[in-house]
């Protein structure tokens, strides 16, 4: 299997993915725990990969120090209700100002 | 897109506020996460993509968590064919998001052809965000169409200046996704305690399951943890705006 073909049927699978939820017909939201499921769905996948990505690399945990501080000042910036810009400049700051000084 | 947000444009002006605050909120996260796509193109040639293949990947799959997993089994020296399998399972969750959004966006046709490619974390994320339907689909489009650009761009200037670039990880890069993510989710974790409770469950069943299951697999199985808000007897009235009757709102 060519890395072309690997990428391709990458691209076809994802894309189907997207298309069939959207054209999912509308009545399996009828039931209102199936609408309670899919209000929180983005919460529990969101959550879930914030923690995979902050914590994992590959199939191992590690704690990275800098990028967990680097998330630590986005929760701060949050709580004094920063823009998300600032969110993001303070958590990419924090963690590279870090590596930089070789912590 | 302009004649789908048209019926939008043409509400009452508190209306009309959210809808531009809507475009905002989609046009800032779009701009800045697609910028990320720097870090996917650096790490897909130094994973051994050529250019091309780079952004062939940012342009046809489209959604970062995938792209991300199927060039990091190609530079680990993986099976394609499970990588490419390990990817389209990581992007089971924007099928999730559809069938979600689907009722706001209410698209046909061609339209919803290409609505579809851009039905990922970030969208979805911000549309949700949106106190009313009409501002949930200006800022879904907005977040659209200004990640696809920014994220294929950044995604071609990325590959083609890897060597120079160095280690994205030098410059924070790898915390943006995450950090972007929490920002988003933020609203929803501070509006009531199911949410908080879905999110702690999630966290801690992805982190568990890592070391046991293919990357991506994980992610999905978090989705377990939306099962006990479900079990919970006479569920709240559901459909109505979010956060609103939450007794426990404020922060």
């Amino acid at each position: 299997m060519s890395v072309w073909i690997a990428i391709v049927a990458t691209g076809l699978g994802c894309y189907a993915l997207k298309l069939g939820g959207l054209v999912t017909p509308q009545r399996v939201l009828a039931d209102p725990r199936v609408r309670r499921f899919t209000d929180l769905i983005p919460v529990a996948l969101l959550t879930a990969l914030i923690a995979v990505q902050a914590l994992a690399d590959g199939r191992s945990l590690e704690f990275d120090g800098p990028r967990m501080a680097g998330l630590a000042a986005a929760v701060a910036a949050l709580l004094l209700r920063a823009p998300f810009l600032v969110v993001l400049g303070a958590a990419a700051g924090v963690a590279a100002g870090l590596r930089l000084l070789g912590l | 897109m302009t004649t789908v947000q048209a019926r939008g444009a043409a509400g009452p002006p508190e209306e009309r506020a959210q809808v531009r605050a809507g475009v905002r909120d989609g046009l800032g996260v779009g701009l800045t996460v697609g910028v990320s796509g720097l870090a996917f193109g650096a790490s897909a040639v130094t994973a051994g993509l050529s250019v091309a293949q780079a952004c062939a990947l940012s342009l046809l799959a489209f959604t970062g968590a995938s792209q991300f997993a199927l060039i990091g089994v190609i530079g680990a020296g993986g099976g394609l064919a499970a990588g490419a399998l390990g990817a389209v399972l990581l992007s089971g969750r924007n099928a999730l998001y559809g069938l979600r959004l689907a009722g706001t966006l209410r698209v046909r046709g061609w339209r919803r052809l290409l609505t579809a490619q851009v039905v990922i974390d970030e969208t979805t994320a911000v549309a949700t965000a949106q106190p009313s339907r009409a501002a949930a689909r200006a800022a879904f489009y907005a977040t659209g169409i200004s990640i696809f650009v920014t994220w294929n761009v950044t995604t071609l200037l990325g590959a083609a200046g890897a060597a120079r670039l160095g280690d994205p990880e030098a410059v924070g890069l790898d915390v943006l996704g995450p950090a972007a993510f929490l920002a988003l989710l933020w609203p929803r974790l501070t509006a009531g305690r199911a949410e908080v409770a879905v999110a702690v469950a999630a966290a801690v069943i992805a982190l568990v399951a890592t070391p046991l299951l293919p990357p991506g697999v994980p992610v999905m199985l978090a989705a377990l943890a939306v099962l006990p808000a479900l079990l919970r007897p006479a569920a709240r009235r559901a459909g109505a705006g979010d956060g609103d009757e939450d007794g426990e709102a404020g922060a």
